[in-house]
Order: structure tokens, then C-alpha cells, then sequence
């Protein structure tokens, strides 16, 4: 799906992401987790090859037609330039798909549809996207993402601002995605999600990756008092992980 | 959508035929028509084939390349306040038109002025291109199109200031206030080429300009090249500009307004509104020329006066409107 080794990603002389090595396999919801600055929306975007970076990317090298093919994006920034229908929106995510001046066939309508029912869209269709409110919008633009029908989906922030209701609704949705064999990379604030709805964690400080592996594994005391500077209680119970930031750390 | 697309056609097509029977000679419609078609050497059918048919196809063509211009700077610059004349192609062309003129160029060779303003305009973009690079942001690109602007409006005042010739000075005035009045079809040989070549580059940017919806990350991540809609975008509205401004003058507010008007009508899609408003700039176009022969017709009332003196208006209402639905 992704396969990268020794990203660096220079600011000056200051690497912002330092050589940093991993493989994402099918099936997989990767939380990438870290402090802010970290650097992990500088490494989505290197491996997406939307900056200049020195290492490999398996999408990076390949040519710029193809990698619309084999990763969707979701930036941080929820950009939506004009009141374009919430349907016209999502079917952007087919451009990749279509030849050039190409309606969209039924296939890419079934995509289409299967993204916004997937975020509890389906009633949005007609309404404009630059009227909805700034969580209804962040659930428009994964939708985008989720219907270029990837192998992998990249998403950057991707439940912050939305309600509890829909944060786990989407998780479920990235949880769907893995079942199918597809994979997701999400960069992500809240660690109870994380633990609770990522199978795997990646965390990142100050450019380098300092932990890969389960949740359970990764979220150690040491590991969340160096990095993210707090002590949390962290247990599993029948219902999953339940992971509760307790105070700053001195 | 085919409404939108049928109206638009059938409402150009109405006001081509307008064009091509107003005039001051007072032949009527079918007569006109009749003239045009024909091939004897009568006064009629050299008015219509030589004098209202350049006119006419000027005003298409012209109207059309700025409507599809403006379109697309708002689409790459995700702000309908964009304009073709952004990029300083328009005030580059009129300093090279407002040499020719000072210099005896433009009364030397027929051809002179136009290919002074297209040369104008190369100089222009080629600054722009150079200031603003192959990978910087929308935002060199608008304050490189400022900054050309800036200096070329201040080298032309500083001819006409300099100029020892009134009669120079107030052709250079009227002159920049665009016009369609008797032009031959070596104009519209000169100008059609370069307008039709620059729209075809643009078209090349639609889906570009859809994906740019979700900005620059997310439309990059799907495949599309940025830089690339970029330079095609500088290139073909240079060439529309240009070509334009060389045999017309300067006519603004089309390139602004047009595709603001239109914008609701294609539920606001960037690659719809292209096509929109080159059908829609047409037409506001033709309908200017019309209308200047109307009003005044004894004082060569000017193309770029009318369309600025109705397009404020509009686009006052456009923002009053806008504001109002809280956009």
C-alpha cells in the first residue's frame, strides 16, 4: 500500500520529518499520533509527493496520473472554494477515475453513494457544502476522499471539530474500510480514539518516529510522559481499550 | 444545464445577428443579410463583408476569450473578485499600444499597433512568469501581476505626459478606451488565432480548476498539477488578453462579471463555468457594441466606457446581493 524509507523532509537545516521507514499492509487503520509540530502532516504530505523530500515514498515515485489512483487526501485545511452541491462535491473524488471530459458512469455514481452513506451523508445531497456547518463539511470532504475508492486513504485531522456521535461513526467507517482490505492513515489528536479504533499506532516527535505497533504496546507511561508530557490511566476491558489523559506531567 | 447552455447559445447567436444588421447606414435586416452573402462589389455588401462582419466576429470572439479568461482566474484563484486583467497583460498591451501610437508606429503600418500590444503583452507575462516562477503560490502570482500593472499604467501616463503631440495624446486617451469601431478583417486574422489558441489552453485546465475546489494539497493529491493549471492559465489569458487589448483596446468588467453572474446558474463548478462564460461574455459583449451604436450614434460613444459604466452597477447589486445571503 505505502512503503517508506528514510522520508526526510527539510525546513532549511532543520529536518522536520527525519528519516523516517514504514510499511503500511492491507486491512490496516494506522492512528499517527504525536505532539503538535511533530511533523506529522509534513510526513502525509512528503509521502504523498506534495513536497520535496529526500528517501523513498511508493507513491511519491510514481508518476503524478497514477497517484490519484492509489491514495485519497484529506488536508488538515477543510477547503471549499465555491457552494458547489454536497453530491457535485464528492464526485470530485472521481476525477482521478475519469477520462477526460467523461460523465460519470454508474460505477463512479455507486462510489459516490456508498461514500456518503459510509459518513450518514445521504440526506446532504442537494444541500450546498458551503452552507453546512464546519463538522458536516469535514464529514463532506472525507466522503471525497473515501470515494476515489483508494487502496489507501490518507486523512489529516479527519475527526477534529466533529461530534462524539459522528467521531465514532467515522472511526467505524475507517474500521469498514480495513475489513474490505483497504487501509487508512490517519493523523489524530484524541488517544482514546486511537487506542480504542486504530490497529496500529505510529507516533511521531519533533520529525522522528519514536514507536510503531499496537496500541497497547505503543501507549506506554514512559512513552506518553517523554512525548506528549501527560501520565493517562489505560486499560482493557470487554468494551475495547480505555484510555483517559489523567494531568500534565512536570 | 442544457437550459442554461441552449439559452446561452441562442441568445449569442441572436445578438451576432444584432451586431451584424445595427449600423449607421440604415439597410434593413434582410437586406443586410442578403449583402453579406453575396459577392458583388455593391457598396452594401462591402459595408456588411468589410466593415459590420470584423465587428461582429471581434465582438464574439473577444467577448468570449474574456469571459472564459475571467472564469478561469476565479477558478484558480478560488476568488470571484479575479479578473483577467489580474496578471497586467491588459496594462501591457496598452503601454505597447500607446508606443506605436506616440512613435508614428500605429499610422506607419496598419498592423502596427496590434502587433505592438501583442508584443507588449508577451514582455508583460514574460515578467510576470519571471517574478512570480514555476513553483510559487496564487499569491506572487497577484502581486506580480500588480507590480507589471503598476509599471506599465505609469509608463504609459509617463508617455502621455511626455508627449509633444496633443492629437497623439488624445488618440492614446480614446484609444485606451476600447472600441470595436472599423475594424477589417485583417483584425480579426491578427486577433481570432491567438484568442481561439488561448481558450483551448485554458479548456485544458477544467478538471484542474474542479479539483482546485478543494485546494491546492487535495487537488494535487488526485493527480492534478497545480503549477501546470497555473502556467497554462498565465499563457492562454495572456494570449486572449493580449490579442484582445491589441485590436479592441481595453475592455473591462466582462472577464469580472460574467462568470459571477453565471456562477449560480452552473451550481458553481469552475469547469461548467468556463464554457458558461465564454457563451455569456460573448453575448454582454455584442450587446455593448450594439448598444454604443444606439445611444450615441454620432459620438462614437466607447466599448470599454459602457461596459465599465453598466458592469459597476451589476456588480454593485452582485455584492449587495452576495452580503445579503451572507456568502
Amino acid at each position: 500500500m505505502l512503503r517508506l524509507s528514510n522520508l526526510t523532509v527539510l525546513r532549511g537545516e532543520c529536518p522536520v520529518v527525519d528519516s523516517v521507514s514504514f510499511d503500511i499492509d492491507q486491512g490496516e487503520v494506522i492512528g499517527l499520533i504525536g505532539p503538535n509540530g511533530a511533523g506529522k502532516t509534513t510526513l502525509m504530505r512528503a509521502a504523498l509527493g506534495l513536497i520535496k523530500h529526500s528517501g523513498t515514498s511508493s507513491i511519491s515515485s510514481r508518476p503524478h496520473k497514477e497517484r490519484g489512483k492509489l491514495a485519497a487526501f484529506m488536508p488538515q485545511s477543510r477547503e471549499i472554494a465555491w457552494p458547489v452541491p454536497v453530491e457535485t462535491l464528492v464526485t470530485l473524488g472521481r476525477l482521478p477515475h475519469l477520462s477526460l471530459g467523461a460523465a460519470p458512469s454508474e460505477t463512479d455514481r455507486a462510489a459516490v453513494s456508498a461514500a456518503l452513506d459510509a459518513l450518514d451523508l445521504g440526506g446532504y445531497r442537494n444541500r450546498l457544502s458551503t452552507e453546512l456547518s464546519g463538522g458536516e463539511q469535514a464529514r463532506v470532504l472525507l466522503a471525497r476522499a473515501l470515494a476515489q475508492d483508494t487502496p489507501l486513504v490518507i486523512a489529516d485531522e479527519p475527526i477534529a471539530g466533529l461530534d462524539p456521535a459522528h467521531q465514532i461513526a467515522t472511526m467505524n467507517a475507517f474500521e469498514n474500510m480495513a475489513a474490505e482490505g483497504r487501509s487508512v492513515l490517519v493523523s489524530i489528536h484524541d488517544l482514546g480514539l486511537a487506542a480504542r479504533h486504530c490497529t496500529r499506532l505510529i507516533v511521531m516527535d519533533r520529525g522522528k518516529l519514536i514507536a510503531d505497533g499496537a496500541p497497547l504496546d505503543v501507549l506506554t507511561p514512559d512513552l506518553l510522559r517523554d512525548t506528549f508530557g501527560i501520565t493517562a490511566f489505560l486499560t482493557e476491558t470487554a468494551d475495547g481499550l480505555i484510555f483517559l489523559p489523567l494531568q500534565v506531567t512536570a | 444545464m442544457k437550459r442554461l447552455f441552449a439559452t446561452l447559445v441562442a441568445l449569442t447567436a441572436l445578438l451576432f445577428f444584432g451586431s451584424l444588421v445595427t449600423g449607421p447606414a440604415g439597410f434593413t435586416p434582410i437586406e443586410s443579410i442578403k449583402a453579406l452573402l453575396s459577392s458583388d462589389q455593391s457598396p452594401i455588401t462591402m459595408v456588411m463583408q468589410e466593415i459590420r462582419l470584423p465587428r461582429a466576429i471581434l465582438g464574439l470572439a473577444i467577448g468570449a476569450g474574456l469571459g472564459i479568461a475571467g472564469a478561469a482566474m476565479q477558478g484558480y484563484l478560488r476568488n470571484p473578485l479575479a479578473d483577467p486583467g489580474l496578471i497586467g497583460v491588459s496594462a501591457s498591451a496598452a503601454l505597447g499600444a500607446v508606443l506605436a501610437i506616440q512613435t508614428g508606429f500605429a499610422a506607419a503600418w496598419a498592423l502596427g499597433l496590434p502587433i505592438s500590444a501583442l508584443s507588449g503583452a508577451a514582455a508583460g507575462v514574460l515578467i510576470v512568469m519571471l517574478l512570480s516562477g514555476p513553483q510559487g503560490s496564487t499569491l506572487t502570482l497577484i502581486l506580480a501581476g500588480i507590480a507589471v500593472s503598476a509599471l506599465a499604467g505609469a509608463l504609459t501616463t509617463l508617455v502621455l505626459n511626455l508627449s509633444p503631440n496633443p492629437f497623439a495624446a488624445n488618440e492614446i486617451v480614446f484609444w485606451t478606451m476600447g472600441s470595436l469601431a472599423d475594424r477589417s478583417m485583417t483584425h480579426v486574422w491578427l486577433a481570432v488565432p491567438f484568442i481561439a489558441v488561448g481558450a483551448l489552453i485554458i479548456a485544458s485546465t477544467a478538471r484542474g480548476l474542479d479539483a482546485l475546489t478543494l485546494g491546492e494539497d487535495a487537488a494535487a493529491a488526485m493527480g492534478v498539477r497545480p503549477a501546470r493549471i497555473r502556467l497554462a492559465l498565465i499563457l492562454g489569458t495572456a494570449a486572449i488578453v493580449g490579442a484582445g487589448t491589441a485590436v479592441a483596446g481595453s475592455i473591462g468588467f466582462i472577464g469580472l462579471v460574467v462568470p459571477h453572474i453565471l456562477r449560480r446558474f452552473v451550481q458553481a463548478r469552475p469547469s461548467a463555468l468556463l464554457w458558461a462564460s465564454g457563451l455569456g461574455g460573448a453575448a454582454m459583449l455584442l450587446a455593448a457594441d450594439i448598444a454604443v451604436r444606439i445611444i450615441l450614434p454620432s459620438k462614437d460613444l466607447k466599448l470599454g466606457v459602457l461596459t465599465a459604466l453598466v458592469g459597476s452597477p451589476l456588480f454593485l447589486h452582485l455584492i449587495y446581493r452576495t452580503k445579503r445571503q451572507g456568502l
